[in-house]
C-alpha cells in the first residue's frame, strides 16, 4: 500500500464514498433531511458535550462496558486458538443496537424531531429504539416485516409494552428490507418532525459513518480490555453481519492494525449456491444501488433486488453497509458465510459449554470461531463480538429443533 | 432541442398546457401497456411518462408498488422496456418518452450500454428518482452528453438555497413534486403548491410540470393552470389495475387530457 493511503480509518470521503460505495442514492425529498443530519452529526462529533452525555448514559443506562471474556471451557473442547467473547449482549435491551440508537436519539433532541420510526428485523433495534423513545418520551413508530413479527413475537409485545406503535409490513416477503422500504416512505411522507433512526452502517450518507462511530466503542473496549487481560492485541477478531453494525464497531478501531485478522460472517441460509436461498450479499451478490447507497446486494440479471433467506431476522437483508463491501474489495476484511445448521449447532454448543444463550445472528459468529479455532496455535487470540442475546430466538430454535413449546408441562 | 423541448415551444406556441401521464411499462403484461401506449397520443397525451419496474420502489405508494409487482410477475424487464419504447417510436416521432424509475435496473446494465439502448430506442428524457443532484456524475451528466433530458424533481423541501442545485443540470423540464410523500397518496392542495410552483419559475426558463396527487380532471386543469402542465399516474394506473380494457383506460385519459387542455 501507498504510504500516503496507509490508514483504513478515514473514510468516508465528503461525497459519503468508502471507495466506489456509499453515497447518497435518496429523492430529492430526502435530501435537505440527510444533509442537515450530516452538519448536526459532524459538529456533535467534536463537541465534548455531546459524548459525556453518550458515555454517561452508556454507563449508568447500557451497562458499558461489556466485559471481555474469556470462554475457557469452549477454548478447551476446541483444542486451539484462545477464545474470547466480547459481552454485548448483557447490555439492556440484549444486544449492540442500543449503542447506536443512543446517539441518534440525543441528535434527534438537538435537530428537535418528536416523532422517531424505525425499522427492525430481530426487534433488537426496535426494542432499544422504543426502550430510548421511552426514556425521553418521545413518540416511537417501528416498521416491521409481517413474517419477522410472527418469528420475533417477544420482541414485538416488548416494544408494545415500551409504548411504541409497530407497523406489520406485508410487502414482498415481509423481511428487512421490506421494513426498511416502509420507514422511507414514512419519512418522506412525516418530513417535519421525524428523525428516521436507522439500525445498521446501511443507509445514505452519514448514516454508514455515523452508525459506525456509535459502535465502535465495542471495538475500544475490546482493544484496551485485551491489552488488560494478555498485554498484546488479538490475532483474530470475528463478528456476524446483517448490516453490519456490530462487526463495523468491533472492527473498526482495529483497521489500522494490519497484524489483526479481520473475519465477518454472513448468513449462509441454506447454502450459498445459485439457488439463493442465503443473505451473503459478498460472497453471493454483485454492486448494486438500494437504500441510499451503492453496496453489494443479492439481484437478479435485470438488477432486481432479491429477498434472500436466513433462520436469523437479524441477517435477513440482502445487502451489506458500503464500508464492508469497500473493506471486501480491498482485501482489508475478510468475509465468509455460514448456514442455518452451522449456526444452530454453535447456538447449542454455546447453551452447554459457556452456559451463554446466543442471539441466531452471533451464533453464525461462533459456528465460524468453531471451525477455525481447533486449526490455530494455542497462543492465537480470538475475539468473537456477542452482540445479542438468545431470548428472543427460543421459539424459532425450539421449532427448528423439533420441539413443542407446550411438552414441558 | 430534444423532443420534449419541441413539445413545451409547440404547447407554449398555442397557449396550452402539457399533459403528461404515467404508466408502467409491462403492467398488466407487455401488450397491454404497448396497447395502451400506443393509444396515448391520440388520447391527448403530450408526454409519456414510462415506469420501470423495480422491487423497491421506496417512493412510490400502493398502487404504483403492485404495478411494478404485476409487471416484473409478468417477466418485465429493462431490457423489454427499451424494446417498447422502441417499437411506441415506429409509428410516432413526435411524442416525448421519459423512463421514470430506480437507478438499480440501470446501474445492473451499466450505464453506457442503457445509454446507447436507451437512444436507439428513441428515448427522450429520464426521472431517476434515488438520483440527487449529489450523484449527478453517475447518471445524469452521461445523459446530457448524449441528448437525453435529466429531469429533476424539486419538492417542497428543496429550499432557496438548494433550488439552483437541482435546476443546474436539469433540462427539458422541472417536475414539481405536489406534497411530501409518495405517489399516489393525498390529494394535491393548491394553496401549497401555487407560490412555490411560482418560486420556481422565478429560478428558471424551464417548463414546470406539476404531479403527486392529482387525480380528477378537475384537479388537472387546476394544476396545469398554475405551472406549465401536470402528471397523472396512479389515478391511471388504478384502472389497470382493477382490469379496465385498454380502450376504457383511454378513454378516461382522454378527460383528463381535454380537461388540462382546456
Ligand atoms: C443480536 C443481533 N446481532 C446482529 C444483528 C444484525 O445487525 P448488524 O449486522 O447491523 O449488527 C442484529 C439485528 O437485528 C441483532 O439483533
Amino acid at each position: 500500500m501507498n504510504d500516503l493511503f496507509n490508514s483504513f480509518m478515514t473514510g468516508p470521503d465528503e461525497n459519503g464514498r468508502f471507495g466506489d460505495f456509499g453515497g447518497r442514492f435518496v429523492s430529492e425529498t430526502l435530501m435537505p433531511l440527510i444533509l442537515a443530519l450530516e452538519e448536526q452529526y459532524e459538529h456533535a462529533k467534536t463537541d465534548d458535550t455531546f459524548w459525556a452525555e453518550m458515555h454517561d448514559l452508556w454507563t449508568h443506562y447500557v451497562g458499558r462496558p461489556s466485559p471481555l471474556y474469556h470462554a475457557e471451557r469452549l477454548t478447551e473442547k476446541l483444542g486451539g486458538a484462545k477464545i474470547y467473547l466480547k459481552r454485548d449482549e448483557l447490555n439492556h435491551t440484549g444486544a449492540h443496537k442500543i449503542n447506536n440508537v443512543l446517539g441518534q436519539i440525543i441528535l434527534a433532541r438537538r435537530m428537535g424531531k418528536t416523532r422517531i420510526i424505525a425499522e427492525t428485523g430481530a426487534g433488537q433495534h426496535g426494542v432499544a429504539t422504543a426502550t430510548v423513545c421511552a426514556k425521553f418520551g418521545l413518540k416511537c413508530v417501528v416498521y416491521m416485516g409481517a413474517h419477522d413479527v410472527e418469528r420475533q413475537a417477544p420482541n414485538v409485545f416488548r416494544m408494545k409494552l415500551l409504548g411504541a406503535e409497530v407497523i406489520p409490513v406485508t410487502s414482498g416477503r415481509g423481511t428487512l428490507k421490506d421494513a426498511m422500504n416502509d420507514a422511507l416512505r414514512d419519512w418522506v411522507t412525516n418530513v417535519d418532525d421525524t428523525f428516521y433512526c436507522i439500525g445498521t452502517v446501511a443507509g445514505p450518507h452519514p448514516y454508514p459513518a455515523m452508525v459506525r462511530d456509535f459502535q465502535a466503542i465495542i471495538g475500544k473496549e475490546a482493544k484496551e480490555q485485551m491489552q488488560a487481560a494478555e498485554g498484546r492485541l488479538p490475532d483474530t477478531i470475528i463478528a456476524a453481519i446483517g448490516g453490519g453494525s456490530n462487526a463495523m464497531g468491533l472492527f473498526f478501531p482495529f483497521l489500522d492494525d494490519k497484524d489483526v485478522n479481520i473475519i465477518g460472517v454472513e448468513a449462509g441460509g441454506k447454502g450459498v449456491n445459485d439457488k439463493m436461498e442465503h443473505c451473503a450479499s459478498l460472497t453471493g451478490g454483485r454492486p448494486g444501488v438500494l437504500h441510499g447507497n451503492r453496496t453489494y446486494l443479492l439481484q437478479d440479471d435485470d438488477g432486481q433486488i432479491l429477498e434472500g433467506f436466513s433462520i436469523s431476522a437479524g441477517l435477513d437483508y440482502p445487502g451489506i453497509g458500503p464500508e464492508h463491501a469497500w473493506l471486501h474489495e480491498i482485501g482489508r476484511a475478510q468475509y465468509v458465510s455460514i448456514t442455518d445448521v452451522e449456526a444452530l449447532e454453535a447456538f447449542q454448543l454455546c447453551c452447554d459449554m459457556e452456559g451463554i444463550i446466543p442471539a441466531l445472528e452471533p451464533s453464525h459468529a461462533l459456528a465460524h470461531v468453531i471451525k477455525i479455532a481447533p486449526t490455530l496455535p494455542k497462543d492465537h487470540l480470538i475475539i468473537m463480538n456477542m452482540c445479542g442475546r438468545g431470548d428472543k430466538d427460543i421459539f424459532t430454535v425450539a421449532k427448528a429443533l423439533g420441539f413443542e413449546m407446550g411438552d414441558f408441562a | 432541442m430534444t423532443r420534449i423541448d419541441d413539445k413545451f415551444a409547440t404547447l407554449k406556441a398555442a397557449g396550452k398546457k402539457a399533459f403528461v401521464t404515467y404508466i408502467m411499462a409491462g403492467d398488466t403484461d407487455y401488450d397491454t401497456s404497448l396497447e395502451i401506449m400506443r393509444g396515448l397520443p391520440a388520447a391527448g397525451v403530450d408526454v409519456i411518462e414510462l415506469g420501470l419496474p423495480f422491487t423497491d420502489p421506496v417512493a412510490d405508494g400502493q398502487t404504483i408498488q403492485l404495478a411494478g409487482q404485476r409487471a416484473l410477475d409478468a417477466g418485465q424487464t429493462l431490457k423489454k422496456t427499451l424494446a417498447m419504447a422502441k417499437t411506441f417510436r415506429e409509428d410516432d416521432t413526435t411524442t416525448p418518452i421519459v423512463i421514470m424509475g430506480y437507478y438499480n435496473p440501470i446501474y445492473s446494465m451499466g450505464v453506457d450500454k442503457f445509454l446507447t439502448a436507451a437512444v436507439d430506442a428513441g428515448v427522450d428524457g429520464l426521472i431517476i428518482v434515488d438520483l440527487p443532484p449529489e450523484e449527478d456524475a453517475e447518471l445524469c451528466l452521461p445523459a446530457n452528453e448524449v441528448g437525453i433530458n435529466f429531469i429533476r424533481l424539486a419538492t417542497p423541501t428543496t429550499d432557496a438555497k438548494r433550488l439552483p442545485k437541482v435546476i443546474e443540470n436539469t433540462s427539458g423540464f422541472i417536475y414539481y413534486v405536489s406534497m411530501n410523500g409518495i405517489t399516489g397518496s393525498a390529494s394535491a392542495q393548491v394553496d401549497a403548491v401555487a407560490p412555490e410552483v411560482a418560486r420556481i419559475k422565478k429560478t428558471t426558463d424551464l417548463p414546470v410540470v406539476i404531479g403527486f396527487g392529482v387525480k380528477t380532471p378537475e384537479a388537472a386543469k387546476t394544476f396545469a393552470d398554475l405551472g406549465d402542465g401536470v402528471v397523472v399516474g396512479s389515478a391511471i394506473v388504478e384502472r389497470i389495475a382493477r382490469g379496465d380494457a385498454p380502450a376504457d383506460v383511454l378513454a378516461f385519459v382522454k378527460t383528463l387530457a381535454d380537461a388540462a387542455h382546456s
